[in-house]
Formats: C-alpha cells, structure tokens, sequence
C-alpha cells in the first residue's frame, strides 16, 4: 500500500456487500425474517458459565463454537469472536461477488473490542493458581488484532489489515476509515465491520456500571432501564467507483458521509447535551451535503440505558426539530453488540434503502418526556429510502455516525 | 503535501522526556524486561485523577501534553493513538478481581479504564478537544495504522495539527505468558548486551511516544516523515524494501541512516543482518531496542529517534551499530518487523 499516490478525495465509495451475524440470525435473510416478524434476539444466557445465568438476559448467536467451526472451517479453539467474524465477512464479500477480487488491492478493516477475552479468561483461571499454568493456546490470540489477522488470512486479504478500538464506536469507525482508504486511492475493495462475543469479562463490566436491565430492554422509552449486551459480528464490502462500475449486480448504495467527534465530557457518560453526539451527526450531515430534513431513516445508537438515550435523543432534537425522520434503535433485536453494533447496524442500514424497510423500536410504550417525538413502532415495507444516518456512540466520548445515500 | 513531524516527546526506560541531551547518558539495566522512567506527573496531570491512572494512561496522558507543549498547539484537530494490548494494567485488575470473587461485589473502576481507546479518550477529555479521534489496536502496526490515518487527515485537509501516539505498558502477568510464549529471554542480560548477545528473546519494554504532525513547512519542524507502508507476510523483504525506496525515487545508496529493529532474538536478527551485507552495505546502521525494549508500538521510539537525530545532525554513540561515513544524516529509514509477519518502513528526511 503506497500512501503519497494518486489520491481521489472526490470520488465516491459503494457498498457492493454485506454480511452480518447477530442473536437474530445467521445472515441477512434470516435478518429481515426476523425483523418483519419482530422477533427479539434476547432470551437467559445458555453459553456463557457466569453467575448471572437466568438473571441477566442477552442476545446469544443461536450457534456455539462447534458448529460455528463447522461454518468457517476454523479450528473450534478459535476465539468465537474470530469465528463469529469470519461468517459475517465472508457472507458480505461472497454477497459482492467481484469477480477478478485477486488482482484488485483489497483490504480488511475490522473492530472489537475485547480480542480473545472469551478464551483468555478461561486461560486465567488456571494462570491465578499457578503462572506457569493454562494453556498458551488460548491466550497467545489475545490481542484484538489477532481476531483481524485470522479471519483476513481465511478471506486471502493480504495488501492491508488493521484493527480499531474505539469502544462501541468502533465498527463505525472501521467503515469509514476503510472507505477513507478507497478515497485516498490506497485500495480498490475494503471489507469493514466489526465483531465482539459476549465474554464474561464485559457482561461483569457492564453489570458493576449497573446500566444492565434485568428484562428485555427499551430503548428510548420513559421508563428504559438499561440495556441488554448482545453478539455478534456484521460487514461491509466498501468498493471505488472503478469497481463498482465492473460489479455483477447493481451496488446497495454509497457512503455519503461520516464524522468521528468526541464528547469529551466523562470516560463512560454521555454529556447531558448529547455534545460529541451532535457533532458527530452534523458532521455527517457536512460531509455528505444534506439537509436533516433529506434524512429518510435514523437508525439510533440507542443503548436503552437513560443517560445514551436521553443524550442522543437531546442532540436529535437539537438537530432535526421540527421534522423527525422515523428512527429506531435495532438493539431491541440484537442487544448491544458493542464493537459490533456500528457493523452490524451499517448492515441495517444499507438494507433499509435496498428493501425499502424501517425497523421498529421493540417494547416501546411510552415517550420520553424530555422529547418532543418518539421512535418508530411498526415494521414499515415498501418506504423509499434515499438517505439513512446510523449512529454509534462509546466510552471515551467516542462519536461517530455515518450516512448512506441511494446510489 | 507532504506530513512534517512538529514535536515530538518520548517516556520510555532511557532519559527522552524533557531531556536536556540526547540519549549521552545511557541507562543500563540488568534483568529480563525495561521499565519506563517516570515523569513527574503533577506536572500535567489533576494530583486526584493520578491516583486512579493506570501506568499507559498516565505516561500517555503525559507525552501528549508535553508534545503538544512544544509544537505550541493547545487544541489538536486530531488525536489518534496506536497500541496492541491498550489498558493491560486495568484489564488484569478486573479479570483478577472476577475470578477471585466469582464475580461478585466488583468495583467499576477498573473495567471503564480498560478499554483500548482510553488513553486518546482521557487526552480528549482533558483538552475538551471534540475532534477526530481513533485508536488502533492491530499488533506490530498499531502505530503505524494510526500515522495511515493520520497522514490521510491531512492530505483530506480535515486537519492541521494531529496528535498522534503510540503507547503501551508491560505489566507483571503479560509479560509472564509473552515470556512463556518465547518472546522474552528467560535468562538476565545487560540491555547495553542485549544486541551482542545472540539468544532466543528479546528484553521486555514499553513507553508512550508522541508526535504533533502537519502538512505546513515551518523552520521548528523537527522533521518530514516523508512516507509510510507496512508489509504483510511478505517473502521477500529485499524486493518490497526496495520499492518503497523506488516509490519515493530513492535508492538504497541515498539512505543516510537505517534505524532496524533488531531486538536480540537470534531469529528476529538474522533478516536485519542479512540486509546489512546486502543492500544496504553501504549504510550507517543504527538499533534501538536495547534502550527501549522490544514492544508491540516500540516503532514509535525510533520514530522519535530518527526526527531527532534528523534536527539535531546528531547520531547518538549509544545506538550506532556501523559506521561508515560522517555525513550529517538527512534520509534515515525505519525498518522494523514484528514476529517476521507484519513489517514496517518509514522514511524520514530533513526539512
């Protein structure tokens, strides 16, 4: 990758594929499926070995490691959230089907935020007794990279990978830093998302920040009491205008905007005013020269704890007021799948303009008090969807939204 | 455009903070692993929150400030950070306290400061800096993705200044299971014979370095990081060195200096001689991990030693391995590989 080329800021990036994994289903089919039928992914925990089995709920993937090794042709040692992640990338770039993939410069762009925690906690328990004790190979994949490697390595991506961090923002952010890689002619195909299991590492996290609900979660809702973690892994297939133009079918749409901004109000909380949210969604908005008003769709980060949503539902006012564009938060479905959700619900959202299909908020009753809308209830076919913001807030005041547009 | 390297500021085990010299007076250690020498914090950082800081945080938080200190830049446009384990200190604390206490009563503190963005998030948060902030976590290239995102900010022009750092920590338990995992030496070594010394592992280490980057000529800049590029599973290390070079109309011959990332290891070594006889036989040849240790963003250390050796004209004794001609240095490469996987080069040349 040669990085004082040609550059070609101008240019416009496409979505040729996507791939996602979620406690809703396998694949995008299964996705859909289950949104029309507004099936919550959230039920007891099954897989993990925590003490708070039959007392937190969360959105599991419906596969253990086994068959998800079967799927892949991983090892099952593999860390599931290299396992969850290989499915979802692959599904998006066989999705693309570009047909001379091997002479284009490709890339592999993905997030988490744990690495192989679900592995390495196994490997500390038996570390604590003795450091000269557990087995290596759960641990020397530890590294958030790793997760990355392993599944670029299966998909033959070699030209560039990397991993970002950035807490629940990160996918977001590995979308758009993989279209800003297309942009700036550093390569022709990027595959961006994210991926996180659940571990019990995160699931003890959230749970000593009491922003867990014990019943199914509500996002945006006056009585919301916090939210359930969910898993799982979603990509895109970000291409430049040349492939797009050589594409055996026509792309989903674009990526027309994106900004990263930060809150930098507190390490975990949200500021009152929804600061870096607002920022990153006007930035967005810049970016991708459109009025609020042009906005079909906005698919929230919408956590369902009080703080998330009434700062990101203050920064939508603050934005959109009067006229409020249908939104929901699709954690209803999935859970919080924290370094997955920006990729997974870039998926969603890239879906929504190809089906014409708004999601509903699940569980909604009441409206908050401090907002002057609420989200929207109904699953809604047959909609023309042009443009579809999608938001991703995390610890650290990491902001970042980004916008699709009809091609 | 071209990327000019502002400022530049460096905690690592040797004396690079706010040093009045350059690396003149060496420090040597004996053991297995270099611990970084501490900066007195109270200088830029709330006396309360010190207490609560982990160890990356801290000298993170710390080289951001004093780098930005020098360029004169009070708000950055961008902060960006790279580090492959990111908060290990904390990580463990909560991962020891949930399998001690089968996870009950736990207290939240050190699962907020655990996750990988804390250090960009907790500069931000200081500076109420809103910008663009990101952080990379990618193993042996985490610094260098995050200079690719940078340099890409700046060529977008969504950016003048950015701040941009690489860190990381080496605490007790990781570097016990990176020893059991054959990356560190098991037996005692001087640092100063760590390189002459061949062995299986290296020397452990760690540090925070930081780096203001902007596209405006001025006569401060330290220097140009005139161009990057990292190399995956590559066979033949030779030809994609070269081409770098021949991408930016160089040959190996126009190299003043190459900073290489030999680290002690036999098998880690044998790629950085074979070039020395090879194509760049005719080089000065410089190390620098027996003074930084080998870690995952220890690319950053040589970052800030290759601008400064660049500004100041000066090859400091303590990291020459050869030799051969005095010409003062204005085109020195990086080249440092991690694990034979992951390979990075960065040119940096004077203003």
């Amino acid at each position: 990758m040669r990085l004082y080329g040609r550059q070609n800021m101008g240019s416009s990036v496409y979505i040729a594929g996507a791939g996602v994994i979620s406690g809703i289903g396998n694949n995008v089919a299964e996705h859909l499926r289950a949104f029309e039928q507004e099936q919550a992914g959230m039920s007891a925990i099954t897989m993990l070995n925590t003490i708070h089995k039959g007392e937190l709920p969360v959105a599991e993937v419906k596969l253990s490691n086994e068959e998800l090794a079967a799927m892949t042709g991983l090892s099952p040692n593999t860390s599931r959230t290299a396992l969850l992640s290989l499915v979802a990338a692959r599904e998006a770039l066989d999705d693309a089907a570009i047909s001379d993939f091997k002479s284009l410069r490709t890339g592999f762009v993905s997030a988490n935020t744990v690495g192989g925690m679900d592995k390495s906690e196994d490997f500390f328990v038996d570390f604590l007794a003795d450091n000269n004790k557990g087995q290596l190979r759960n641990v020397f994949d530890h590294e958030c990279g790793s997760k990355t490697e392993i599944v670029a390595d299966k998909l033959g991506i070699s030209d560039y990978m990397t991993t970002i961090s950035t807490a629940c923002s990160s996918s977001a952010n590995a979308i758009f830093y993989g279209a800003r890689l297309i942009k700036n002619d550093l390569l022709d195909v990027v595959i961006a998302g994210g991926t996180d299991a659940l571990t019990k590492f995160t699931l003890n996290g959230f749970n000593t920040l009491m922003i867990l609900d014990k019943q199914l979660c509500k996002p945006f809702d006056e009585h919301r009491e916090g939210l359930n973690l969910g898993e799982g892994a979603g990509y895109l297939v970000l291409v430049s205008e040349k492939v797009a133009k050589i594409l055996t079918k026509p792309a989903y749409c674009k990526l027309s905007g994106y900004n990263n901004s930060n809150d930098a109000y507190h390490q975990t909380a949200s500021s009152p005013d929804g600061t870096g949210s607002y920022l990153a969604m006007k930035g967005a908005l810049e970016k991708s020269g459109l009025k609020p008003s042009d906005i079909d769709y906005i698919n929230l980060h919408g956590t369902g704890t009080p703080n998330n949503d009434s700062a990101e539902g203050t920064a939508v006012k603050r934005l959109f007021h009067p006229h409020y564009p249908p939104m929901s938060s699709t954690k209803s479905y999935t859970g919080h799948t924290l370094g997955a959700s920006g990729g997974i619900e870039a998926v969603f959202s890239v879906l929504a303009i190809k089906h014409g299909i708004i999601y509903p908020n699940l569980r909604f009753e009441t409206q908050m008090s401090e907002l002057p809308f609420q989200p929207e209830t109904k699953f809604l076919k047959e909609q023309t969807i042009n443009h579809v913001m999608s938001n991703s807030f995390g610890f650290g005041g990491n902001c970042t939204s980004l916008i699709f547009s009809r091609a | 455009m071209k990327t000019y390297i502002r400022s530049a500021s460096c905690i690592s085990p040797q004396k690079t903070f706010r040093s009045e010299d350059f690396l003149d007076n060496i420090v040597e250690y004996t053991g297995t692993r270099l611990s970084t020498i501490e900066p007195d914090y109270k200088e830029f950082i709330d006396p309360k929150l010190i207490r609560r800081m982990s160890h990356v945080i801290k000298m993170g938080v710390a080289a951001a400030k004093d780098c930005l200190n020098q360029a004169n830049v009070e708000i950055p446009d961008a902060i960006i950070t790279g580090t492959a384990f990111g908060c290990m200190e904390d990580t463990i604390t909560f991962l020891t306290r949930m399998v001690e206490q089968n996870e009950e009563l736990l207290p939240p503190t050190a699962f907020i400061q655990s996750t990988h963005n804390t250090v960009a998030a907790q500069v931000a948060l200081m500076l109420k800096c809103h910008g663009y902030n990101n952080t990379f976590v990618h193993k042996g290239i985490s610094f260098e993705s995050a200079l690719i995102d940078a340099i890409m900010l700046l060529r977008e022009q969504e950016a003048d200044n950015i701040l941009v750092g690489g860190t990381e920590e080496m605490v007790e338990t990781s570097f016990k299971v990176l020893t059991r995992l054959g990356l560190y030496r098991r037996q005692s070594t001087s640092n100063l014979q760590l390189l002459s010394t061949e062995a299986k592992g290296s020397i452990g280490g760690e540090g925070a370095a930081f780096f203001v980057l902007s596209d405006k000529a001025s006569d401060s800049n330290l220097a140009e990081l005139s161009a990057i590029k990292t190399l995956y599973n590559i066979d033949d290390i030779e030809a994609g060195i070269t081409k770098f070079l021949a991408e930016n109309n160089l040959k190996p011959a126009d190299i003043d200096l190459v900073i290489t990332g030999k680290n002690g290891d036999l098998k880690n070594d044998a790629v950085y001689k074979q070039l020395n006889s090879s194509i760049f036989n005719n080089s000065n040849v410089a190390n620098y991990k027996h003074l930084s240790g080998e870690y995952s963003t220890s690319s950053s250390f040589a970052l800030w030693l290759a601008a400064n050796i660049i500004k100041s004209g000066i090859i400091p004794q303590a990291v020459i391995e050869r030799k051969i001609n005095d010409k003062t240095p204005k085109k020195v490469l990086i080249y440092n590989h991690y694990l034979h996987k992951y390979h990075s080069l960065m040119l940096v040349s004077s203003i």
